[in-house]
């Protein structure tokens, strides 16, 4: 009996060694085939992504005479202006994603809490700005915003101040300008994933004697963070590249990477002076984005494998 | 007389000849300017009448300036036959080798300021900067030259200055040091700077296009700015509360190329010298508050005598200003530029 199981054992090793060769082979070539499969996309990818990013590289390292150089990258070290820049860009994209979570969440729990109907007609409200123009939203801002603006007016008119309100042209124009406008970015991820979370779940903490907040804490709050995490990621990254907003609402004054781009490459006669700013920014959004992902992410995949 | 007269006719019969040759007829050129309603005058005064006369057409584009131009030159692949810059662009692009050399038996310098007429490149209207402040809040005793601009215990208020265009706000700075306005160029740039450095912290905002300088001043976001003086000219037209006048303003001149590799350049070249001859010189201040840069264009008779005042390069008007020097700019632009941000950005 016992050597049964054993010569078993060994018809299948000798199976496996007989036929291992043509196995092998035949995953193999099914997995070429998966590949080919995918060419097109991956042509796609290379084309219009590796090739203009490498082309980007390549430009940054060379200075105005067209000679290989890392000038474009002292500049860095050599132009306090240039880190000032750089920090001032990702102090913004923080505070704008701070305040856009903290509108944003709030908001997409409401959304989906609400009856269905409610809630396509609270939505038309979030997305019915996102199609309309940046530069027009801003200038908007601006208008209510600014010293003689629609808020400074009022204010004074109620007699709640007695000088205006510096808001417009300034950071905390900006803020308020790129967070009215990056908020659906947060919004519609979040809803969407606040809507497929089970409400079986809910009711089962409930049942289990969880009372709404503790329900809320430790059931819906941790099932929407893949959601939140992907709509904080979306909108921080967003933020680095911003222009129109910073340059209009901030005065001169709030001078972001984008902007710093443009001046850059209207005052230098190479492109690799430009070029080396976009290296830089997509360096260190790839090196974020990679921590967002260890910090997020794990927390998020945590949640989903411990379901 | 009868032999002079004849000898004139033919003259003049040659001269037409040689501005419509049969040749170029039919010829379609592309121009390109900064759009709004500065190329919409200039449509009206030069490229209108030029291609009837010239019997081409004339299609228009817009540009973002010397960038555009460099990318077209080196892409080899360019796309305009003469396009305007600011003439400091004008005077780098001309080391940088973009532009065709220009045909001086074609195009008539005179009457055009030397400084705007070199080998590659030509004027072709004028900009002022100038100091605008709201009546409703200084009434006619605002700061009128750039030392009350930079006096903020003699003058208190809130400021705007150009933060895009260092070239022109160093001038205004070296200005408000008291350096009389002809001593302004070469332009001191590291006492400019330390010019600049005293009034950055009273500047509210450093506006970036002429549009938004217009609307800081317009909504009363500040009291006193520098201006360009078609943005400042609008405003009073409008009938906002503002003051402005030439006394140091900073003139600054655009001018006009051929792209190198031009397709049309033939064409090119008689459309340039028709856009700078004082007939059609004449026509651009009719439309738009840019001064012609050719001065015979006010011996013309067409522009009216209460106009010629508020041009900014009618000579009256030019005594009072600063030339922006673009060759000066060529060479200390990028360098003037870095430590101006570096100074503001901080």
């Amino acid at each position: 009996m016992r050597a049964q199981p054993a010569l078993m054992q060994e018809t299948a090793r000798a199976d496996q060694s007989l036929n291992a060769h043509a196995l092998r082979a035949d995953a193999r070539r099914e997995s070429l085939r998966l590949l080919a499969l995918l060419a097109p996309s991956l042509f796609l990818v290379f084309a219009i992504i590796i090739v203009p990013i490498g082309w980007l590289f390549w430009l940054s390292l060379f200075d105005e005479a067209g000679a290989l150089s890392a000038a474009n990258y002292a500049r860095f070290f050599e132009q306090a202006s240039y880190i000032k820049t750089f920090v001032t860009t990702f102090k913004v994209a923080f505070i704008v994603t701070g305040a856009c979570v903290l509108l944003g969440y709030p908001l997409a729990y409401m959304l989906s809490q609400l009856p269905r109907r409610a809630a396509s007609i609270c939505l038309i409200f979030v997305i019915l700005p996102f199609w309309t123009s940046v530069l027009v939203r801003t200038y908007a801002w601006l208008v209510i915003l600014q010293r003689k603006g629609l808020i400074n007016s009022w204010l004074i008119d109620l007699g709640i101040i007695s000088q205006p309100l510096s808001l417009a042209n300034n950071l905390s124009g900006v803020v308020i300008g790129m967070t009215h406008i990056l908020l659906p970015f947060l919004v519609l991820p979040l809803y969407a994933s606040m809507k497929t979370i089970d409400t079986d779940c809910l009711r089962a903490g409930m049942n289990l004697g969880a009372g709404p907040a503790a329900t809320f804490r430790q059931i819906f709050f941790p099932l929407s963070l893949p959601g939140l995490a992907s709509g904080v990621v979306i909108v921080f990254v967003l933020c680095l590249g911003f222009f129109v907003t910073p340059a209009l609402m901030g005065g001169g004054k709030v001078i972001m990477w984008a902007m710093r781009m443009e001046q850059t490459t209207s005052l230098y006669s190479n492109w690799g002076a430009g070029a080396a700013l976009g290296v830089v920014l997509l360096v260190v959004t790839l090196a974020l984005l990679g921590l967002f992902q260890w910090l997020l992410g794990a927390r998020a995949t945590g949640v989903w494998s411990s379901r | 007389m009868n032999r002079t007269r004849s000898v004139s006719v033919v003259a003049i019969a040659g001269l037409m000849a040689s501005l419509a040759a049969p040749a170029m007829a039919g010829d379609t050129i592309t121009v390109a300017s900064w759009g709004g309603t500065y190329q919409e005058a200039q449509t009206k005064a030069f490229f209108k009448p030029t291609a009837d006369a010239l019997g081409i057409t004339i299609k228009e584009d817009t540009t973002n300036g010397l960038d555009d131009v460099r990318l077209q030159v080196t892409g080899n692949a360019v796309k305009w036959d003469i396009t305007e810059l600011g003439a400091d662009e004008c005077a780098r692009g001309s080391k940088e080798g973009l532009f065709e050399k220009l045909d001086y038996g074609i195009i008539d310098k005179s009457g055009i300021n030397p400084k705007l007429v070199h080998d590659d490149w030509v004027g072709i209207s004028y900009t002022s900067v100038v100091l605008i402040y709201r009546t409703d809040v200084f009434g006619d005793k605002g700061p009128k030259t750039w030392a009350d601009f930079w006096n903020v215990e003699k003058f208190p208020g809130r400021r705007a200055l150009s933060g895009s265009q260092a070239t022109e706000t160093l001038s205004v700075a070296a200005l408000a040091e008291g350096i009389p306005i002809d001593k302004v160029y070469p332009v001191d740039i590291d006492g400019a700077l330390k010019s600049v450095d005293k009034i950055r912290g009273h500047v509210d905002a450093w506006w970036t296009s002429g549009a938004q300088a217009m609307q800081l001043v317009k909504d009363g976001e500040v009291d006193m700015a520098s201006i360009w003086n078609g943005r400042a000219g609008t405003l009073k037209k409008e009938g906002a509360p503002v003051s402005f006048s030439f006394d140091q303003g900073v003139l600054t001149a655009d001018c006009m190329v051929i792209p190198k590799g031009a397709k049309n350049k033939e064409a090119a070249m008689k459309a340039l010298a028709m856009f700078v001859s004082p007939q059609l010189q004449a026509n651009l201040p009719l439309y738009v508050d840019n001064g012609p840069v050719n001065e015979k264009a006010f011996e013309t008779g067409k522009i009216p005598q209460d106009r010629i005042k508020d041009i900014n390069s009618a000579p009256e008007n030019v005594k009072k200003q600063v030339l922006q020097d673009a060759e000066f700019w060529r060479d200390n632009l990028v360098e003037a530029t870095e430590k101006f941000n570096n100074l503001i950005q901080q």
